[in-house]
């Protein structure tokens, strides 16, 4: 570790993983509820196990955005964090403030929760992933300025690197799309309209520009390339981000009641959505071809692979699987849907985390990589989520393709809830590959905890 | 033998200028990326308006009577000459004169200015005359495609002008126009796109 702030990270990283394991839980719950329809039923119900799940899902993926930028930051900079004191405070405070959130779901009804945290005052809760409290959503954006603060400072009084820049851009715009879920208007054209600039604008914009720098500087350090080359690829990457990913936000509006033009506008630029993720790929791969060094980590050089590949396939072929408008038509809401966000938001942003935290924690134990034994059994916990996943992708679209078919295409269709029923044995399935999935995250978790002969740190 | 070494020292001079890179494109492989990108999303709305075209067959000849050809072609006319300019100033800095370069690539830069012009004339006469994106399936395709187009010249006209710029300072030289030539071919991309949309939009029924 060459700045001794950078430590603060580990701290991040921890809470990261910790929440992240919660977050699979509460899946298997829900996963089992799709067939299980009573299951723990009154203590979690369905729509409880799924508030936290996806809200866990996004409360851990900010851990390791924020952690990955302390790690980042004071080395790309070459400077120590301005303030580590900070960093430490607004950690314990993110992280008070998002288990109180969840006890707040789990113990009380919903609605008497959004009484008793003020929702009157200000309405913003109900919405999905903003279902937060009011007091829970401050308390981000004043968790979000303050580390913004914290690292913008250690950029501005350090040196300025593409990776930083593009990462503080990623980074404010985080914060700055976050601010339109306090705002909620009556007309419910104009909210979904508007909750879209923070869901969409995050996960297909800015989160994109975090992920491209997370990656490229993981790719440094493993290959040794020349930070020019990589630099390049990061620039053509953002452009192509935000060509495609701002106006694509377009593909959300084809039904919400917004004007025709949006399918136009919607499904050309969405559908050139994949061109950066392909790009990414094509890089990841390019580089570690390239590298100029055998970094002794290859389990890290690995989850950067991966994230290459499986954010292409989840996030630009899943999701142009269903984002034209006459296909859409069909889809919108199905299993379709929720095999995308599965492989999208594991092979994008779980995986650039996984990444970061593979290559960083070592470094930050005292070492440049962890032993072969831990190594292995990382990459184990690597083959069994990704392939776990893989299949949670595909049984949810066999699921999907059914449920369009025998609720919406086929020329006597059948109820929602008749449909479910005929695609149970999908739901079976994926709740098996999620256990499997649960037994790779355990592997990853035990892979901390293995010595051996740890590759000492590099002069 | 030995005497090869001077005239092969000499080359790079003598040849076209592209000849010395090894036939690879003129400017950076990363605008190169980007152009690319920028053609397809084009191309896609391009296709998306021929097949639509094909079910409202009608509605698209009657519509396009109803846009301002001279207009159009004036425009055409502009781009063009101002892709000749960038050329122009692209082939003087390969010959050491800069100053001759920033001259074209201010002309450039006036045609990209024109092209505004007239175009903002077109919509002010359309937008005045109730024209919106919600009027027919035409306008829609009309008021989009060029709207993108139209923000694609004001990039565009940015890069020259910071190309300008560098080419007064002296940035660029035989040998070191990565930057200018990378400009260039991202605004010769701008006018290549109006070649096809004037036609497919503004002429062919």
């Amino acid at each position: 570790m060459q700045y001794k702030s950078q430590a603060v990270a580990k701290l991040y990283f921890i809470a990261a993983i910790a929440l992240f394991a919660g977050q699979v839980l509460f899946g298997l719950i829900m996963g089992l509820q799709y067939v299980v329809g009573d299951f723990l039923f009154p203590a979690i119900p369905f729509n409880v196990a799924r508030m936290v799940h996806t809200n866990l899902l996004i409360v851990w993926l900010l851990f390791g955005f924020m952690g990955g930028a302390y790690y980042l930051i004071p080395e790309e900079s070459e400077t120590e964090l301005y303030s580590p004191k900070l960093a430490v405070a607004l950690f314990w405070i993110f992280l008070v403030a998002g288990a109180l959130t969840i006890v707040g779901y789990l113990a009380v009804p919903y609605a008497t929760l959004a009484k008793i945290t003020g929702n009157d005052l200000l309405e913003t809760m109900g919405r999905e992933f903003l279902e937060q409290p009011l007091p829970t959503k401050l308390g981000i954006v004043v968790v979000a300025l303050a580390f913004l603060f914290n690292i913008t400072m250690t950029v501005l009084k350090g040196k300025k690197t593409s990776i930083s820049t593009v990462l503080l851009l990623g980074l404010w715009g985080l914060a700055v799309f976050f601010l339109f879920s306090f705002y909620n208007p009556a007309n419910l054209v104009k909210d979904k309209f508007y909750w879209w600039w923070v869901v969409h604008l995050w996960v297909e914009g800015v989160w994109e520009l975090i992920l491209g720098s997370l990656l490229a500087f993981v790719l440094i350090k493993v290959t040794g390339v020349d930070r020019e080359v990589i630099e390049k690829w990061l620039y053509v990457i953002v452009t192509l981000t935000l060509v495609t990913g701002i106006i694509g936000t377009g593909h959300h509006y084809y039904w919400i009641g917004t004007p025709e033009y949006w399918q136009w506008w919607g499904s050309v630029f969405s559908a050139l959505e994949p061109i950066p993720f392909f790009a990414m790929t094509v890089f990841a791969f390019n580089m570690v071809n390239r590298r100029r060094r055998e970094h002794p980590n290859n389990a890290a050089t690995l989850w950067a692979l991966g994230t290459g590949v499986m954010a292409f396939l989840g996030a630009g072929v899943w999701g142009f699987l269903h984002t034209l408008a006459p296909v859409n038509y069909y889809t919108h809401g199905t299993q379709i849907t929720a095999a995308h966000g599965h492989m999208a938001f594991y092979g994008a942003y779980a995986m650039v985390v996984l990444t970061m935290i593979s290559y960083a924690m070592p470094v930050m134990r005292g070492r440049a990589a962890n032993s072969n034994r831990a190594q292995v059994i990382e990459m184990w916990s690597f083959w069994l989520m990704t392939i776990a996943m893989v299949f949670i992708t595909l049984f949810l679209t066999a699921a999907g393709i059914l449920q369009v078919w025998l609720q919406r295409f086929s020329s006597t269709p059948i109820s929602f809830m008749q449909a479910q029923d005929q695609i149970s044995l999908f739901y079976w399935l994926r709740e098996g590959t999620g256990v499997v999935f649960l037994i790779g995250l355990i592997l990853y978790i035990v892979s901390f905890f293995v010595g051996g002969d740890e590759k000492p740190a590099q002069a | 033998m030995t005497s090869s070494t001077p005239t092969l020292a000499q080359a790079p001079d003598s040849l076209p200028p592209h000849a010395a890179t090894g036939g690879a494109p003129p400017g950076d492989l990363a605008v190169w990326v980007f152009i690319f990108a920028e053609l397809l999303a084009f191309g896609v709305f391009f296709a998306a308006y021929a097949f639509t075209r094909m079910r409202h067959v009608e509605l698209f000849d009657t519509m396009q009577l109803t846009l301002d050809r001279h207009a159009g072609a004036l425009n055409t006319f502009l781009l063009i000459t101002s892709s000749w300019c960038v050329a122009r100033a692209v082939h003087a800095v390969e010959h050491t004169r800069n100053g001759a370069a920033t001259r074209w690539l201010a002309g450039a830069l006036a045609c990209g200015g024109g092209f505004l012009i007239v175009k903002g004339i077109e919509y002010a006469d359309k937008f005045g005359a109730g024209i919106s994106l919600s009027t027919n399936t035409f306008y829609m395709f009309y008021l989009s495609l060029t709207f993108f187009h139209f923000m694609h010249v004001i990039l565009g006209m940015v890069v020259l002008a910071i190309l300008a710029v560098q080419t007064r300072r002296g940035d660029y030289r035989p040998g070191h126009m990565n930057g200018l030539e990378s400009g260039a071919a991202y605004w010769h991309m701008v006018d290549l796109v109006w070649i096809v949309l004037f036609p497919l939009v503004y002429v062919m029924r």
